[in-house]
């Protein structure tokens, strides 16, 4: 039988998924139209003889958490379980400190899952990868291929090009060291914690060394990429399986709208009912859109391509939306345009208005572009990017709101452009 | 009577609506700019205007020889060669102008206001001496020359260039009355009626202002010419409010040609003028902006002091603001941003412009 961890992070975490992560935990923040942790989830349900899932964070546990795992465990008839941190270990403290919890009922091998990211979560290809490749008890990386300056931002691998071994593993190097990348995703057996446990040792005992400040801790706090990773490479221990399929990390908010865009298109195959239709009396639809049945449309609004539309919002007549998150309780008044936009929750744009972002897509042109991890700075001004409405945000009619960010509970009585409205 | 009307140049300053017109022809209020003058000057019993122009244009004569059959009067272009300045064209007109002893108006063409030609003759008359400029009061006088006078008999004592202290809030309104013989002053060369001639007409007094009642622009420049159309309109509003589109939908002064269509949802107004076989579709939002003769503007945008060329064509969810000009047969594609573009014509605009700039 196998298990899967999907590792949800903190509220310390997710800092540049404000000010959307003030109100929901960032692996809650649906992506074209659910959860971002249910593509994960639902990945892992589908696998053959997955028994349970845990999530491991250190999240206080909350009344939006707890819901959404309830409903998760009953649409995907499967356990699972939040196990909280007492801190934060890091990738590999974390799964290290509920090492029994994982390895109770003998699994012979556990999926690990970073929640940031967006992914077709090829699993069972890395399963039978790892059973044909591998060693018996080897662990997968799945990686995929980055152009070469963007690879320098993520985990790069080395493999040797016959067996796929990883021969050599770096975090975010300074300099070009190869051209496939970690995508967070993993298949380990057990074993894998004799290895954690050798870094664990090691790092108490150099705490013994140095003088006592809260040294349980920092004994528990590894990193899978640089303490784990880096050390197994070329051991005939780790390997790595490229996938060709859509991924990408979810960082910052513009990267939401992205990975929007990524399920969307793979609900063709996946959910084709979760893709809205131009229908007799229904707004007109362009593209890949999601629409939540409980959103009231008025037939001539115009919607898409990669737009998702939340419970209960409600869209006025003539309002265009492309490229945008519509979350839940929102309302678009008559004729207003939103663009490359996420709109919070309960927030109002007025008639006329036009809400605009840039969107910081990955070059179309470059198979292997990644979204760039854009810093919100640079040479003291504001990059443009996505424009963000905070919950309850009050856009006026008429006005024009273009590459701003605007906190939650901020009525706007005026045009913005290239500003962040505390 | 007689009156010269200095035209002068290319009006690259009305660029890119002089680019397919000359600016006498270029659209005011759903009127050519020189038509508002001309029949103001018929009115007050003009029977000849002069044109002082310094290029020649087909499309410029060819109008004019329709105009003297619709409304009855002559209308000669006088060229000039070389640029003569604002006195010259005076003298190159000079038989003209010089056939009897009748006082004949000059004014420049970018003005726009309730002409008062009938009010100068006559205030010309009373007085009885070489010319009358017609002046108008401005807010901040130190941007402009000034006319002090007399505020009795409007005996002008002398000009003042950008005045530093206050000396007078009056400028010169471009609209003057002379009798024939104020043309032996001039010279034909280039020369300036404002520095060369006026200050010595004055020291003789021989030169009287009239203040002007009402609104006065000078609309050479598309963002004078957006706040002289608001004047303009208001000035309707005065003296013919059935010419204004009321009903709802409509606010504020508007006009709107009987040959245009307006679709549902829309609000227009306050100061817009909407042209001839302009099509305005659903849902469009319109405010202190121009729309000219065969226009589109597609469902759902929303236009805010704009200038929207001959023929041009704006999409849907389209934003247009802050002084944006599309020149003739513009296409603004569907949910794109202007933000004070200024547009050549037959130009097909693909990408928002979010700061203003020229697309060539």
């Amino acid at each position: 039988m196998l298990k899967a961890v999907i590792l949800i992070g903190g509220p310390q975490k997710g800092t540049r998924f404000r000010p959307l992560s003030f109100e929901v935990p960032k692996p809650l923040f649906p992506v074209a139209g659910v959860p971002m942790l249910q593509h994960h989830i639902e990945a892992c349900a589908k696998v053959p003889n997955m028994k349970e899932i845990l999530l491991i964070g250190f999240f206080q546990p909350n009344e939006e958490l707890t819901r959404f795992l309830c409903n998760a465990q009953q649409e995907f008839k499967i356990s699972i379980r939040y196990l909280q941190e007492y801190a934060a270990l890091g990738t590999g403290g974390g799964i290290y400190h509920f090492r029994d919890q994982i390895v109770s009922g003998n699994p012979e091998a556990f999926f690990v899952l970073n929640a940031d990211v967006c992914s077709a979560f090829p699993l069972a290809e890395m399963l039978s990868f790892q059973k044909e490749h591998g060693e018996p008890n080897s662990c997968v990386i799945l990686g995929t291929t980055a152009n070469r300056k963007q690879s320098m931002n993520y985990g790069c691998i080395v493999e040797n090009e016959e067996t796929n071994e990883v021969l050599h593993y770096v975090e975010k190097p300074s300099t070009f060291v190869s051209d496939i990348i970690n995508c967070g995703i993993y298949l380990f057996n057990p074993d894998i914690f004799q290895h954690i446990g050798t870094v664990f040792q090691k790092n108490q005992q150099d705490m013994l060394l140095e003088e006592p400040t809260n040294g349980w801790h920092r004994a528990e706090a590894i990193r899978l990429e640089q303490d784990i990773f880096t050390a197994l490479a070329g051991q005939g221990k780790l390997y790595v399986y490229k996938t060709l399929s859509f991924w990408s990390q979810i960082k910052s908010a513009g990267s939401a709208i992205y990975a929007s865009r990524l399920y969307l298109n793979q609900y063709h195959t996946t959910h084709p009912e979760r893709l809205a239709l131009n229908k007799e009396g229904g707004p007109k639809i362009s593209g890949n859109v999601y629409i939540h049945p409980t959103a009231n449309i008025d037939p001539t609004a115009m919607l898409g391509p990669n737009v998702s539309i939340g419970t209960g919002v409600t869209i006025g007549a003539g309002v265009r939306v492309r490229e945008s998150i519509i979350l839940h309780g929102a309302t678009l008044q008559d004729h207003c345009c939103v663009l490359n936009s996420i709109v919070g929750w309960d927030s109002t744009i007025g008639k006329w208005a036009r809400v605009e972002g840039t969107p910081s897509d990955p070059n179309p042109n470059d198979p292997y572009a990644k979204i760039d991890s854009e810093t919100l700075f640079r040479e003291g001004k504001l990059t443009p990017s996505i424009t963000i409405l905070g919950c309850n945000v009050n856009i006026p009619c008429e006005v024009i709101i273009l590459n701003s960010i605007v906190l939650p509970h901020k009525d706007l009585n005026r045009s913005f452009k290239n500003q962040i409205i505390l | 009577m007689k009156a010269l009307i200095l035209v002068g140049g290319y009006g690259t300053r009305l660029r890119p609506l002089t680019l397919s017109v000359p600016k006498p022809l270029v659209d005011f209020c759903n009127k050519p700019i020189l038509l508002h003058q001309v029949e103001a000057l018929v009115k007050a019993g003009v029977d000849h205007v002069v044109l002082a122009v310094s290029y020649m244009s087909e499309l410029l004569e060819r109008e004019m020889r329709i105009q003297e059959q619709r409304l009855g009067i002559r209308i000669s272009l006088s060229h000039e060669k070389e640029p003569l300045g604002t006195a010259g064209p005076l003298a190159l007109a000079r038989e003209l102008l010089n056939i009897d002893n009748e006082p004949f108006f000059v004014l420049n063409s970018d003005v726009i206001c309730d002409f008062p030609f009938k009010d100068l003759l006559q205030f010309h008359r009373n007085h009885g001496k070489e010319g009358t400029i017609v002046v108008t009061r401005v807010e901040e006088p130190s941007k402009y020359g000034v006319v002090v006078f007399e505020t009795e008999s409007g005996r002008i004592h002398r000009f003042v260039e950008k005045p530093q202290v206050f000396v007078s809030n009056k400028i010169n309104a471009g609209i003057y009355i002379f009798n024939p013989s104020m043309l032996s002053r001039i010279q034909l060369r280039p020369t300036s009626i404002e520095k060369e001639i006026f200050p010595v007409m004055a020291e003789e007094g021989h030169l009287y202002a009239m203040e002007l009642q009402g609104f006065w622009m000078d609309i050479g420049q598309p963002k004078d010419f957006l706040t002289g159309m608001c004047m303009y309109l208001q000035s309707v509003r005065q003296h013919a409010p059935e010419r204004l589109r009321t009903g709802p939908g409509f606010l504020g002064n508007v006009v709107v040609d009987p040959t245009a269509q307006i679709g549902e949802n829309c609000t227009i107004g306050p100061n817009v003028t909407i042209g001839a076989g302009v099509v305005v579709e659903d849902g469009v939002r319109i405010k202190r902006c121009t729309v000219m003769k065969g226009a589109r503007v597609r469902s759902h945008s929303w236009l805010e002091s704009c200038i929207v060329g001959w023929s041009s064509s704006v999409g849907q969810w389209v934003r247009m603001e802050n002084v944006t000009v599309l020149g003739e047969d513009v296409i603004v594609n569907d949910e794109l941003y202007l933000n004070g573009a200024n547009v050549l014509p037959h130009k097909s605009i693909n990408e928002s412009v979010p700061e203003p700039r020229i697309i060539m």
